[in-house]
């Protein structure tokens, strides 16, 4: 059974102790733009993330989301704007304790373990019984030996989360993982992100998904055409959303184009 | 057609019998090109798996020449080779003109451009797959080559194949350079040039026989890869 709270009501302890989320923001973006074939698909979004909780970051297909996300982790780059996190650019070196789970993981053509044995390598350990416990942690232990790219969908996708978790990241970025899992999949995942979320981790996830939302985020970023419609907490927008298009998603309506 | 029949059945004798004339060239066939492969590999693979994983300008222009390098003509390579390693070229000094040496160092010449332009085909798709997961998880560039060398491995084991096999059926770079000596350089493609005109139809046969045999058993070897890693998710 599930038993998940909204984190916003949690007592999350910052990874960093030094951390003070109103004086300072976690991760912030000062002036994103990013355009592609002439097409801008962000406009000047500005941001600041607390370190505690999770934000979920919604919209409508094509507005934004996961290019913002990406943004934010640093794995592309904005045309014009920057991406601070303690006040320190995204750079190559501390995009190390970061983690994203992208909508369709990409395994490596090996086994589950090895999948994992790969990152944790990468980070300087070659340990199996961390892989082994991590395995554990997202019910994959009896498929280690299994080539990762026969699992199943929700099985890949728990794979590619235990990857993320493998380099014990501060940030954890998720592009709708869980999209088209089935509803055990989606608890086990959300059961995992409510523990890290607990432990101190800071996750910004991107979602369809209302009731999930609901379950997990402690605040939630709508996004439009590529900007920002509003930043509030995810109850308040739940109950009474700052724009009208924001009330139109809610409502199952269709974007003004 | 009693004369093809009898040359078939002589040659068909010759390779059951172990005739040592045709063991000791297929065995040196075999010898110059498994080696011409290996060291093809080493360099082709570091090649094709650089150029996969980096971005510099003047990239396509030399993706460009490394698929024209693909149709090297062996004679033109043969003819290069032998004029750096004639007497009086730069290399005459080190003796290798007429030795399996110098039909080894033609061949890796020829089977190179193969081996990196199919590689870094190969590879540059996987690591176009695997880029955004790499830069998420900060991998240095040789973390991101050495991944996708092993995660190729079956499909590079293909290209190594295609190698072999146009190493050992080249026959125009290994007699200009091999100059088909007896007991030293000959090898099976040469030989069935020499024995044809010879007229010895049935020792050209027996070695034609051979050659396809290893051909055929290449083909077999490659489709059974590409199946296996397919069926196990490794393709």
């Amino acid at each position: 059974m599930l038993n998940i709270t909204p984190s916003h009501t949690q007592t999350a302890k910052p990874k960093r102790a030094t951390q003070d989320a109103q004086a300072s923001p976690f991760l912030s973006c000062r002036g994103l733009c990013f355009s592609a074939n002439s097409n801008v698909l962000i406009k000047d979004i500005s941001l600041n993330f607390s370190a505690h909780g999770m934000s979920a970051i919604m919209g409508f297909n094509g507005a934004g989301k996961s290019l913002l996300l990406r943004l934010l982790h640093g794995v592309i780059q904005p045309d014009s704007g920057t991406v601070l996190w303690d006040n320190t650019p995204v750079t190559h070196d501390n995009r190390k304790r970061q983690s994203m789970v992208f909508q369709k993981p990409v395994l490596l053509r090996r086994s589950v373990l090895d999948n994992l044995l790969f990152v944790l390598k990468s980070r300087g350990s070659n340990d199996p019984n961390i892989a082994f416990s991590l395995l554990e942690k997202v019910g994959l232990e009896n498929v280690s030996s299994r080539a990762a790219r026969l699992l199943s969908g929700g099985e890949q996708q728990r794979l590619a989360l235990a990857r993320g978790l493998a380099t014990k990241p501060e940030i954890l970025f998720l592009d709708e993982a869980t999209s088209s899992l089935d509803p055990t999949s989606i608890a086990i995942i959300e059961n995992i992100l409510h523990e890290e979320c607990l432990k101190g981790t800071k996750v910004i996830f991107a979602s369809h998904d209302i009731g999930q939302i609901k379950r997990l985020a402690s605040e939630v970023i709508f996004i439009n055409h590529g900007r920002i419609s509003e930043q509030t907490g995810a109850a308040s927008f739940f109950t009474k959303p700052e724009t009208r298009i924001a009330q139109t998603y809610l409502d199952g309506g269709l974007p003004v184009i | 057609m009693n004369d093809m029949t009898d040359s078939l059945w002589t040659a068909l004798t010759h390779i059951v019998t172990f005739n040592p004339d045709l063991v000791e060239i297929v065995l040196l066939s075999l010898r110059v090109s498994l080696s011409a492969t290996l060291l093809s590999c080493l360099i082709g693979l570091i090649i094709g798996a650089t150029i996969a994983v980096s971005r510099f300008s003047g990239r396509s222009l030399v993706i460009i020449v490394m698929n024209s390098l693909m149709g090297l003509p062996p004679v033109v390579v043969g003819l290069f080779v032998y004029l750096n390693l004639s007497r009086s070229g730069p290399f005459g000094w080190l003796g290798f003109l007429y030795t399996p040496t110098a039909m080894i160092i033609a061949q890796t010449i020829l089977i190179t451009p193969i081996v990196a332009a199919l590689s870094r085909q190969i590879l540059e798709d996987i690591y176009e797959e695997y880029r955004e997961q790499f830069e998420s998880l900060s991998l240095t560039k040789s973390m991101r080559t050495g991944a996708i060398l092993w995660d190729g491995r079956y499909s590079l084991i293909t290209v190594a194949l295609a190698g072999f096999g146009r190493s050992n059926a080249e026959v125009g770079a290994v007699i200009i350079v091999g100059g088909n000596i007896e007991h030293l350089t000959r090898v099976m493609t040469t030989a069935i040039a020499l024995e044809t005109s010879k007229g010895n139809l049935q020792m050209a046969m027996a070695l034609g026989l051979v050659l396809l045999c290893i051909s055929l058993s290449i083909n077999i070897l490659v489709s059974s890869l590409r199946l296996t890693a397919t069926r196990l998710g490794y393709a």
